[in-house]
């Protein structure tokens, strides 16, 4: 049971990522990009992180994506031109894109062979209680340092976005 | 006995005069010049009459200098009765040069720094003779050589006096080098480089090893003691002011190469060999300058090549195992050439500047106090018994008759020349008609009291200070032969000299003239010094100075030292142009290359064996 | 239980995933398609931070997911503006003509 689903929405994140790099159009690729973050989700789901499950669906999907395809609209970017530049990119760019994924498959085979193995209900330490007191605890000072960062990252939105003073 | 206040009351002289000198008077940097002398002076009879009888040897620790691995040298003084009559002389003459140096410079500007170097030679000077080891002994060796540059070149808006500074202080540089090397080798042998310590091995080393080290040591000594070849020096030395010569040249800094030798004496005696190439060499410089002297015209330069002469008799002393006669002859010598050079500057300065000999002439009426010292120096030098030259000369030769005949019949006729050119000075200078044109007067009461002291020494010095006997627990003991047939023929040889020269200069003054143009090629070559200093510089100056500017400045200095650092900086450049190319400001290509960065990355890791083991638990 | 998914296969999905967002950013000439590869690579690294908490039966996995979401969120704000400020300046969205570093 959870073979089928993991491999059933493996294959749709798959598919979709593909279809982020692959599609012209910037919003047909946005909308992919939502595709991978749901079905990444239920994947969490799988792996017990509850929480993390519900804030991937809330935050990124809902929140991230949404900021994307509102700029992308209010751009109005077109389709992708035909023109390229990128010589070192042509040339070597898909040698290295192969030996990077050939790496990091036979590493992982290598290391994790046939080792733990999950199933639903395994891990029954992410829920928000136990996310909320580790999130209070050990990882008190990132907690209070990300506030600072959304801060500055507001502030710098609005600065960067603002009209120009006439 | 706080041995280390003998030097420091004249560095300390140095000091003050040197930072202050500009702005005190005369009177006062007189008196700090010579009352620091006059202190180190009492200090040292002081020294001694505390030390009662000397007979050991009185060493004074301060701190060890150098502590590294197994070199251990220490900052110790040491007195003995060696070092005392070294003391003595250095102090006592150095004294009355200074009281002398106030009247014969008391026209001439620089005056405070004259004083400043003198106090500083004689702080290196008494470094030397009170040094306890040979590394301590070599610092005062370089300073007198600096102090002796520094002294030479004191007129140095003339070009002729820096040559001769530079001259002096080169050539001593070479003897140095042998010097350097002899300490190097003693310090591979005996494992240190003290006295006691070198002097205990020393009779049981190997010939071979003691005659290195005697030969080394004898280079330096050629230099710093002006024999051949490393003379060249000395005459052209002469460009300093008189008081110069005579303290530096004459009485102490000169002699510091025999003083270095007879201390040396037990790697000495253990070597013949190398004492015979030190007699041979003291014997033949002796006759070699005796040569050069009888004809020169400029009265400074006669005595110049007269104490490089005199040099060579003490050499001869040390090396025909006669030491204490070569400290002996050491002491008188300071005494009459001291004198004679002070003398020749008071004659300079009665005919205000002159210094040719064919300029003077019947200055004894005018200068006449003047005149009665220089003659008794001029008895001293030219051995007429009892006066001290006689004794100290006579035991040389005996000496050398002892070793080999033949030296002491070239030293008799050198005793002979010697007598000769002195007189012929006196005579030319003194008597027959004046020839020169300047109105002579005579020289300040505070010139003339040192040369009267000097006078004194030089007359009784030799019969009431017998060195032997004083030194006789010193060195190893010898039988002194008295032979009085040798010792008549020696003292003949001197009277015979002092008649020639009355005859050719005084009763017949035209003979001379005759005699040059007779002899003509033989005068020439004596008189220009036998082309010595012309062949130096033919063969070894001018090689080593285009060599130098052809191949070592403009090959490698310019061309390869500035070329490869040059040459880094050109290939750093060249290497960023290259690298430039790679910021093309695109930013997929960046991507691309960071991608490929860390594909190596991963290949890197995994070399490193960190892929083989399961990586986690 | 024979249902269970072995690890090694959400580590490989992981990897696929994050090599497909190298290439949208390698390959893509869209300013914005690249920005989106980037949080695709962002996704795959969440995925492979749970998949070793799981592993290792602790919490601390997930606490770092969270905070590269939190990351990930103020980044992708600011990011955006800067495109737009890029478009309102350039008036183009290729990445290639954002070259002005060159040299």
């Amino acid at each position: 049971m959870d073979v089928i689903l993991f491999l059933a929405f493996a294959i749709i994140a798959v598919v979709c990522a593909i279809n982020v790099v692959v599609q012209t159009h910037p919003i047909s690729s946005a909308v992919s990009l939502v595709g991978v973050m749901g079905s990444l989700a239920v994947l969490y789901l799988l792996l017990g992180a509850e929480f993390l499950a519900a804030a991937q669906v809330i935050v990124y999907a809902g929140a991230i994506m949404v900021l994307f395809v509102f700029v992308i609209m209010l751009l109005n970017a077109g389709a992708e031109s035909k023109k390229g530049r990128s010589f070192t990119a042509q040339l070597l760019g898909l040698p290295l894109w192969v030996a990077f994924l050939g790496l990091m498959a036979y590493f992982i085979q290598r290391l994790y062979p046939q080792s733990t193995r999950v199933h639903f209900g395994g891990f029954k330490g992410g829920g928000a209680a136990e996310i909320g007191h580790a999130l209070f605890t050990t990882f008190l000072l990132p907690f209070e340092v990300t506030s600072i960062l959304i801060l500055v990252a507001i502030l710098g939105a609005i600065v960067l976005a603002r009209k120009e003073m006439d | 006995m706080q041995l280390w206040l003998i030097p420091i009351l004249p560095l300390a002289g140095f000091v003050i005069n040197g930072l202050l000198g500009r702005r005190l008077s005369r009177g006062l940097v007189s008196a700090i010049a010579i009352g620091s002398v006059l202190l180190s002076f009492a200090w040292v009879l002081k020294t001694i009459f505390g030390l009662g009888d000397l007979n050991s040897r009185y060493v004074e620790h301060y701190y060890t200098w150098i502590a590294s691995g197994s070199v251990n040298i220490a900052a110790d003084f040491a007195v003995d009765k060696l070092a005392v009559v070294m003391l003595l002389v250095v102090t006592g003459i150095g004294s009355l040069i200074h009281v002398y140096s106030i009247g014969y410079m008391a026209h001439e500007g620089g005056y405070y720094r004259f004083f400043a170097f003198l106090n500083l030679f004689m702080f290196f000077m008494l470094v030397l003779v009170l040094a306890s080891n040979y590394l301590v002994l070599f610092i005062g060796w370089e300073g007198v050589g600096l102090c002796s540059y520094l002294l030479i070149g004191f007129y140095f808006h003339r070009q002729s006096a820096t040559n001769a500074g530079n001259k002096a202080f080169i050539v001593n540089r070479i003897g140095d080098f042998g010097f350097s090397l002899a300490m190097f080798y003693i310090f591979k042998n005996f494992g240190s480089l003290d006295f006691t310590k070198v002097f205990q091995q020393a009779p049981g080393a190997s010939e071979a090893v003691l005659t290195t080290i005697g030969l080394l040591l004898m280079v330096g000594a050629c230099g710093k003691s002006a024999q051949l070849p490393l003379y060249v020096w000395l005459p052209d030395a002469m460009e300093g002011p008189t008081p110069v010569s005579a303290l530096i040249h004459a009485a102490t800094m000169v002699t510091a190469g025999v003083y270095m030798v007879a201390r040396s004496w037990p790697i000495y005696v253990h070597a013949p060999s190398a004492m015979n190439v030190v007699a041979t060499v003291g014997i033949a410089t002796a006759f070699f300058a005796a040569t050069i002297g009888l004809v020169q015209n400029d009265i400074k330069k006669v005595f110049a090549y007269s104490t490089v002469s005199q040099l060579g008799y003490m050499f001869v002393g040390v090396g025909c195992g006669a030491f204490s006669a070569g400290i002996w002859h050491l002491m008188t010598h300071a005494f009459f050439k001291a004198l004679l050079f002070l003398g020749a500057g008071s004659v300079i300065h009665a005919l205000s500047g002159e210094q040719d000999l064919r300029n003077m002439g019947g200055l004894r009426n005018k200068i006449p106090w003047t005149f009665l010292t220089m003659m008794c120096a001029a008895v001293a030098i030219a051995g007429v018994p009892p006066f001290s030259g006689f004794y100290s000369k006579d035991a040389i030769l005996l000496a050398a008759h002892e070793h080999a005949p033949w030296m002491y019949w070239v030293g008799v006729a050198t005793a002979g020349m010697t007598a000769f050119y002195v007189f012929r000075a006196m005579f030319l200078a003194f008597f027959g008609e004046y020839r020169g044109k300047e109105h002579a007067h005579e020289s300040p009461p505070v010139m003339l009291a040192p040369l009267a002291v000097l006078a004194l020494l030089s007359l009784v010095g030799g019969f009431l200070f017998n060195i032997p006997q004083f030194l006789s627990g010193v060195f190893p003991a010898r039988e002194a032969a008295e032979d009085n047939s040798l010792m008549l023929i020696s003292v003949g040889a001197g009277v015979i000299g002092i008649l020639l020269a009355w005859f050719i200069y005084v009763a017949k003054p035209a003979m001379a003239d005759s005699l040059a143009s007779t002899f003509g090629w033989i005068y020439k070559t004596l008189y220009n010094k036998y082309y010595v200093d012309e062949i130096y510089d033919a063969a070894i100056v001018k090689p080593l100075v285009g060599g130098s500017r052809t191949v070592l400045w403009k090959d490698v200095d310019a061309g390869l030292i500035d070329g490869s650092v040059n040459g880094v900086g050109t290939r750093a450049k060249d290497i960023g142009g290259v690298l430039r190319l790679l910021q093309s400001g695109n930013i997929r290509s960046y991507a691309t290359w960071v991608l490929f960065g860390s594909v190596v990355a991963i290949v890197a890791l995994a070399l490193a064996g960190i892929g083989s083991t399961g990586g986690l638990r | 239980m024979l249902a269970a998914v072995p690890i090694s296969w959400f580590l490989t999905l992981s990897a696929v995933l994050f090599a497909l967002g190298v290439a949208g950013f390698v390959f893509r000439r869209n300013i914005i398609t690249v920005f989106m590869s980037i949080e695709l690579m962002l996704n795959a690294v969440n995925l492979s931070f749970v998949t070793f908490s799981y592993h290792r039966q602790q919490v601390n996995g997930h606490l770092y997911a969270f905070f590269v979401m939190v990351v990930a969120a103020a980044e992708a704000a600011v990011g955006l503006a800067i495109i737009l400020t890029i478009f309102k300046n350039r008036g183009t969205l290729n990445i290639d003509d954002v070259d002005s570093m060159k040299n």
